[in-house]
């Protein structure tokens, strides 16, 4: 048995997910490859290559791999499918895109987010926002699986895997990236960070979204977050969604300020190691989930948190 | 052209759902069901391309029990122009979906195909993926823009950072995140002339596909729940605790 992880990369660097899609990787199916495809990626290649319990990195090199398409991507994972028995991306926009064609093109029922592994064959995986977790056993041959990274640990450096050259695939030629508009943001990546900072509706305006909530994540060295009210009152940008259909994040520290805890949002942050709400609403939910709870106005509260902590 | 919108009938997104308890599934019994909120985007993206005269026909496909005619009923009454029910008594699994969607795809030669990006029941995110693996077909997720051009769909997605734009060439997939619109309530009038609206119904065995579950569910159960609960009087004991018992900060 051996799996596949499909690493998602900046060229230099692993983005947050791929080490621990190798730990799942590890627990499903014993040896376990490292996929680099890209263009210019050997440095993200040698960054797989230092993760322990990676045996052997591919590293795939074309032009039409360069902006992680799921079309060539799914073709070419295709063609290595049958020298594996598992094949693993992180839950992410990348992995959520490629890893379902992947399962179509080899005939295969992919399994989404799974959070244990529990046999080579065997998988829990939460459904309904969360609110239920449910154990799914595959008959296919194959697997094909994305990982909710907050699950797992990540794997570790220290690894010394060879790096071989893969020949590409074909360019199908179908799709191809025009623009993007990406936020480059001084703070840690929402799904990685060790403390996220998240802000809902009862922040009345994307001006205090800011004014308020910015102090708190700079002293606290936070990712900021919102919750689908504040996302689409346009408070803050559409990526930083916590929840069913947006990140799913587990930081030490979660704070959220202003976020009454509807399910689709718990869904998103529940297992977060500690959780603090400040709600005026003693009676909102986000405060039965809280470990510490408290209930006043934001407005007064958080700067008197940010002085409080010494910022 | 015509645009395709594959519909299913999930749980309403209000209802809190409940575990049997012999863990063997969930409890759907006296549920309020209605259409996958993200279908529904979906539908409404199709029937304002319709609108503005770029599409000529909307359908609405759905597969399941013969109970999703209500989830095509709404579609129809959103403005879809007709409907295609592919019943079926037995679980259908994301990939049998797929599968009943291409033979559809094959029959009624869409342009475009916009489908939810994930069902709120089992939050797979993966039939729109898979049928345009099936069909050969470009896809373009998490669509948060859609704009029809010639021979080409530019789709601005929702990916991680920010948002990226790609030009697929058609026919394609996309998928709708949930800012790509703001659906529209059906009117009564709608509602009433959608009973009227030609709805289809055919089955798996008509189409050819093989849609035996690769997945078997079992052991169903509630996450553990946390120990929540607890307020802090003010600031200072908040940080103290976060400081001394929780041990987060510094």
């Amino acid at each position: 048995m051996t799996a596949l992880v499909i690493a998602e990369h900046d060229n230099n660097e692993l983005k947050p997910g791929v080490a621990q899609a190798v730990t799942a990787a590890g627990l499903a199916g014993g040896e376990t490859h490292v996929l680099v495809a890209g263009q210019n990626c050997a440095a993200a290649a040698a960054a797989a290559a230092r993760l322990q319990g990676v045996a052997r990195v591919l590293l795939c090199e074309a032009a039409h791999y360069a902006d992680g398409g799921a079309e060539n991507l799914a073709a070419l994972l295709a063609t290595l499918a049958p020298g594996y028995s598992h094949l693993l991306a992180a839950a992410t926009p990348f992995g959520k895109n490629l890893m379902p064609r992947l399962g179509a093109l080899i005939d295969v029922a992919p399994i989404s987010e799974i959070v244990a592994v529990e046999g080579p064959s065997s998988f829990v995986r939460p459904i309904y926002a969360g609110n239920v977790l449910v154990k799914v056993d595959s008959a296919d041959a194959i697997k094909v699986l994305t990982v909710r990274a907050t699950a797992f640990a990540a794997a570790g450096d220290g690894g010394t895997a060879a790096v071989e050259a893969l020949p590409a695939g074909p360019d199908l030629a179908i799709s191809r990236v025009i623009g993007r508009e990406i936020v480059k943001s001084e703070r840690p990546e929402l799904t990685a960070a060790r403390v996220v900072v998240s802000g809902g509706r009862g922040m009345g305006s994307g001006e205090n979204y800011h004014k308020v909530l910015e102090p708190l994540a700079d002293r606290l060295g936070a990712a900021l977050g919102a919750s689908r009210a504040a996302v689409d009152a346009g408070f803050a940008p559409n990526d930083y969604q916590v929840g069913q259909t947006g990140k799913i994040v587990a930081p030490e520290l979660y704070i959220a300020v202003g976020i009454s805890g509807a399910i689709q949002h718990l869904a998103g942050m529940k297992d977060s190691k500690v959780i603090v709400a400040i709600n005026k609403d003693p009676d909102a939910p986000i405060h039965q989930v809280a470990d510490y709870g408290l209930v006043g106005d934001l407005f007064e509260a958080v700067p008197a948190l940010v002085k409080e902590l010494g910022g | 052209m015509k645009v395709l919108v594959p519909v299913k009938r999930v749980i309403d997104y209000n209802v809190k759902v409940r575990v049997k308890s012999d863990g063997s599934g969930v409890d759907l019994a006296n549920v309020k069901m209605a259409v996958n909120p993200f279908d529904e985007i979906a539908v409404e993206e199709a029937v304002r391309l319709k609108e503005a005269g770029v599409a000529t026909e909307v359908i609405a496909v759905s597969c399941g029990a013969s109970v999703c005619q209500e989830s095509l009923r709404t579609a129809l009454a959103l403005g879809a122009d007709r409907a295609i029910l592919v019943e079926s008594d037995v679980e259908l699994q994301p990939l049998a979906v797929a599968k009943l969607l291409k033979a559809v795809c094959d029959k009624e030669q869409p342009t475009l195909v916009i489908c939810g990006k994930q069902a709120i029941d089992d939050d797979a995110n993966q039939t729109g993926q898979m049928l345009a693996a099936l069909m050969k077909w470009p896809q373009g997720t998490f669509a948060s823009k859609v704009v029809l051009g010639d021979g080409k769909v530019q789709v601005t997605r929702e990916v991680d950072g920010g948002l990226e734009t790609v030009e697929l060439t058609l026919p394609a997939v996309v998928t709708t995140d949930l800012r790509l619109n703001e659906p529209r309530y059906a009117t009564l009038p709608n509602i009433m002339k959608a009973k009227k609206k030609p709805l289809e119904t055919t089955s798996p065995a008509a189409l050819g596909v093989d849609v035996a579950p690769r997945l078997s569910h079992s052991r169903f159960a509630e996450p553990p729940k946390r120990s929540g609960g607890k307020k802090v009087a003010d600031v200072a004991e908040l940080v103290a605790k976060l400081r001394n018992e929780a041990k987060v900060i510094a």
